[in-house]
């Protein structure tokens, strides 16, 4: 770069170091996060833990084995609801998505994604808790996958759109149908943007509290099916966190490390998974 | 080869969730599905509930009783809605509510006391080590507004021999609406007219000053971290996390301290004119030994229970409430109810259809 | 796939149409157009019935007040007069708050992870950084109460009072939790979403136009922000917008920093309160109908404050592009 002028050079590196600068603070800050976590928490985590039900204040020994299931069926139910409604209109927009409607998916799309959690919640109440007159897993796998679905779309749209033209312009002239080609070409290309979309989306409603003190409500003990109140790992955090006690609250901060390094097992397993598939078929 | 990865990743959870969803965990399998009985409200009883049911399921296996705190304006609403079976509330509920239940169910709603708490004034004061006395015109004036500065002499002339700096007070309440904040009101709105005027009674009100904490653990942390700040938390709180509180004038001149004893003096001494139906409130009571910011925490219980199963095990869960439930409040820093109310509760349990 | 070579003039309208359909759903092209297109309008059904429900479950409050809850500054649930001037205040400024802290940052750390870092080292981070998304909010107010909040009153305010102190956003006393605490957890919360959306679309740009920017002549940071960014606006304005969401309908982690004071105060370091941390602590325990409805009017006064700030943004945004354009 000889012929670059001196102030070109430094506002290069100026704004070089700024950047990483910025990154340091970013990756810092969680880390910082995730440690505490891990010292207030990790300590209390134990084999009761995963296994027991909630015990009475005052006893040991007590756990969130429900919790932890509670939290998984609510959240698979979620994703079930929300992710396939948001992948596909993130399809729509991006590969039919010019003109006035698409225009107007996108911005209540977003309108969607203001909605403050505690109204989503609400919401799930009235369309299902009420008619059903009582709480329910189902209850809070509706709200928290309505919740999932804006980000879905706008994820969705964006890594499709990054797939270049050339790509679905071959496929189509190899002859395959439009939706063939989407299918087997632009998706799969996409697909490690697709699954980060999938990952943040869970990622996002995972801890989660307000939508589910009215629509999965809790629970002491197990509760079978999808049709009755359920216990969760966030919904036990806040009611664990705001209690007098000191053991609950150890048991709160534990709770919010299994669930971060649940979300984080989770995204190792996806993507080592989805990895595996790609080496395979190319 | 990715493809069989995710399906003996799905198969492996959809085997978990097929062998967790039978039984109930803590107890061998019973014969059919457990009995099971949801409520929901009050946050302050929270921890004594989870208790007792805890223990009665272990003296009856086949009955689950799931109580869960969603605050106790919620609990009203879920049983007027009727999503549960019974309910939780620190602040009695209003004619209006009673009526819009009776019309919903066709039966009235009962108020039954199980426990009494009570709030108290924390603080964190520049310099000061000494347990305060606070009398009823202080703690209205402070939270009023009205007294400012910690040397006034409604503070100071209480508690002689204590340097009180004349720094200002910064006046820390509760953000979310709570049977906490209703307790602290009424005491207010009885010992001072200009607070009954302004600012009234409610879960949550238009404080005149202050901030604003969310949960005991807001308003205790905001009390810790900001000098020259005062707070109300429940007592219960304030014990199990060894946090310094001041004494407060009762009724009859004393300046008493809360403690298990005295807020179980409150309610004896106002169980004389105490009604029927137990919807009372028992702030500022007579009596020399009562604690003057205390208060009952209710049942709400439907008077028929069209359910005979349900009716039975309620019906049974309240009597055991009565007697051996009350010997497991002290551990937990709850205040036993008086021998009177116990009886006169009885009678009332006994009148559930 | 049989070729219809039967005359078209002879066959009724429907019919034709109909095998026309068929055949598209035969190939799937139709049918799969119908299947994004009914998702799409799930989408909007959905919204739609939550703006309905939201209007039906205020209509007590909105017949009561009328216009003038937007300007009404009290909020007193015994004696029932509501106002959501003070809520509407602390919403918009905590959420500009964070997003002046967040962008800068996230985008800085996007374009440092999409451009400058070793892929597998930018791979990593970014996991990291998302599965801040993932910390309940519940946990983010109590670092924030417990750890944020000193931070600030030991080491930030100070320097911000000695430095910008004469500005009629920093007077004033710090008693920790205040709009300023309350923006900067957001911020934190925020981050996230700009770093991982932004980053995935600069990660999208062809390389074609930086290896051109480069043989140009021009600089790592000019190649960056004059040929790349261009290319991934739309994609990066879109994660801005998901993080302003997320910032405007935050209850949990808010509500346990920011002093729940329906006040309205130049200063930033005073208490606040926003709409979303208000229902979020009264409507558990609102008991009368009247506060519910005057609660459910809040989150209809948050849902006309997003459709304001987006359609602003995005009016913005269209002109800026068209001038840039030019």
């Amino acid at each position: 770069m000889s012929g670059v002028s001196f102030r070109r050079r430094a506002v290069n590196a100026v704004m070089l170091g700024l950047m990483g600068l910025c990154t340091l603070l970013a990756v810092g800050v969680l880390l910082f996060i995730l440690g505490f976590l891990f010292v207030k928490g990790a300590s209390s985590l134990n084999w009761a833990f995963l296994t027991k039900l909630p015990k009475p204040v005052g006893e040991s020994g007590g756990g969130m084995a429900n919790a932890i299931l509670g939290s998984f069926k609510v959240l698979a139910l979620a994703t079930a609801i929300g992710f396939p409604i948001g992948f596909l209109a993130g399809v729509y927009l991006s590969e039919y998505g010019h003109g006035p409607f698409p225009a107007v998916v996108r911005y209540v799309t977003d309108l969607l994604n203001g909605v403050p959690s505690i109204v989503m919640g609400v919401f799930a109440y009235t369309l299902v808790v009420l008619p059903m007159k009582h709480f329910s897993a189902i209850a809070g796998g509706l709200a928290l996958g309505v919740m999932m679905i804006p980000i879905a779309v706008r994820s969705t749209e964006e890594f499709l759109r990054g797939v270049p033209r050339d790509l679905r312009e071959a496929a189509m002239a190899l002859g395959s149908r439009k939706w063939r080609s989407i299918a087997s070409v632009v998706v799969p290309t996409a697909a490690q943007g697709i699954l980060t979309a999938v990952m943040l989306d869970l990622a996002r409603v995972a801890g989660e509290t307000a939508p589910l003190l009215f629509t999965s409500f809790n629970n002491r003990f197990w509760s079978p099916g999808w049709n009755q109140p359920t216990a969760t790992l966030p919904v036990m955090i806040f009611t664990y966190a705001i209690s007098p006690y000191d053991d609950w609250h150890r048991q709160a901060w534990a709770a919010g490390f299994l669930l971060l390094a649940s979300i984080f097992a989770i995204n190792i397993a996806a993507r080592f998974l989805v990895s595996r598939g790609f080496s395979h078929s190319h | 080869m990715y493809r069989t990865g995710l399906v003996a990743l799905l198969s492996v959870a959809s085997l978990t969730l097929a062998c967790k969803d039978e039984g109930t965990g803590t107890s061998a399998p019973s014969a059919g599905e457990p009995l099971t009985i949801n409520g929901a409200g009050s946050t302050f009883a929270y921890p004594m509930y989870s208790k007792w049911f805890d223990e009665y399921h272990k003296l009856h296996p086949n009955t689950e009783f799931n109580y869960q705190s969603i605050g106790s304006g919620g609990g009203i609403r879920q049983v007027i809605a009727g999503t549960v079976d019974f309910g939780g509330t620190d602040g009695p509920m209003t004619p209006a509510q009673m009526a819009d239940f009776k019309g919903k169910h066709q039966a009235d709603i009962l108020h039954l006391p199980t426990a009494l708490g009570a709030d108290v004034p924390t603080y964190n004061i520049k310099g000061v080590t000494q347990e305060l006395n606070f009398t009823p015109d202080a703690l209205a004036g402070i939270f009023l507004g009205k007294i400012k500065k910690w040397n006034d002499p409604a503070i100071a002339d209480a508690n002689p021999g204590v340097s009180l700096p004349a720094d200002d007070i910064v006046v820390v309440h509760r953000s979310d609406g709570s049977g906490t904040t209703f307790v602290w009101v009424d005491y207010l709105a009885k010992v001072s007219p200009e607070w009954k005027q302004k600012v009234g009674v409610g879960t949550s009100v238009n404080w005149p000053v202050g901030l604003g904490g969310k949960g005991n653990e807001g308003v205790t942390g905001l009390v810790k971290q900001t000098q020259d700040s005062i707070g109300y938390v429940e007592l219960i709180y304030a014990i199990q996390n060894h946090i310094p509180y001041g004494k407060v004038k009762n009724s009859a001149g004393k300046f008493v301290k809360a403690d298990l004893a005295s807020v179980t003096a409150a309610a004896a001494g106002a169980s004389k004119a105490m009604p029927d139906d137990f919807r009372v409130s028992i702030t500022d009571p007579p009596g020399e030994a009562a604690y003057p910011i205390s208060s009952f925490t209710w049942l709400l219980v439907p008077a028929k229970i069209p359910d005979a199963a349900k009716r039975a095990a309620m019906l049974d869960f309240l009597s055991w409430a009565m007697a051996d439930g009350q010997n497991l409040l002290e551990p937990l820093s709850y205040a036993r109810l008086p021998v009177e109310v116990v009886a006169k509760e009885r009678q009332a349990i006994a009148r559930i259809q | 796939m049989a070729v219809d070579t039967q005359v078209a003039t002879v066959r009724p309208p429907l019919a034709y149409r109909a095998r026309g359909i068929l055949r598209g759903l035969q190939t799937g092209d139709e049918a799969a157009y119908l299947i994004v297109l009914t998702s799409a309008m799930a989408i909007i059904v959905l919204t739609g019935l939550l703006v309905l429900e939201l209007f039906w479950n205020s209509s007590l409050t909105r017949h009561a007040f009328g216009w003038s809850f937007l300007w009404g500054r009290t909020w007193d649930p015994v004696f029932q007069k509501f106002g959501a001037l003070p809520f509407i205040y602390g919403t918009v400024v905590t959420s500009a708050l964070a997003l002046l802290l967040a962008v800068p940052i996230g985008l800085g750390s996007a374009l440092f992870l999409a451009e400058l870092a070793p892929r597998r080292l930018s791979d990593a981070l970014t996991f990291l950084v998302e599965l801040l998304a993932a910390v309940p909010s519940v946990i983010y107010g109590l670092l924030g109460v417990f750890v944020l909040v000193p931070f600030l009153e030991a080491w930030v305010v100070p320097a911000l009072k000695a430095t910008l102190g004469f500005l009629p956003l920093f007077q004033g006393r710090f008693e920790g939790v205040s709009l300023f605490s309350a923006g900067v957890v957001l911020a934190i919360m925020i981050v996230p979403f700009i770093v991982s959306v932004s980053r995935g679309v600069l990660l999208a740009v062809p390389n074609d136009i930086r290896e051109g920017a480069l043989a140009l002549g021009a600089t790592r940071w000019e190649t960056t922000w004059r040929f790349v960014m261009p290319s991934a606006r739309k994609g990066i304005f879109g994660s801005i917008f998901l993080a302003l969401a997320r910032a405007l309908g935050e209850t949990m982690a808010v509500t346990m920093v920011i002093g729940n004071t329906p006040t309205i105060s130049t200063s930033l370091l005073a208490p606040g309160y926003t709409i979303a941390a208000v229902i979020a602590n009264e409507f558990t325990e609102a008991t009368s109908d009247f506060y519910i409805h005057a609660l459910v009017e809040l989150g209809l006064v948050l849902f006309g404050l997003t459709i304001l700030i987006n359609g602003v943004a995005r009016l913005l945004i269209l002109t800026t592009s068209r001038e840039a354009a030019r």
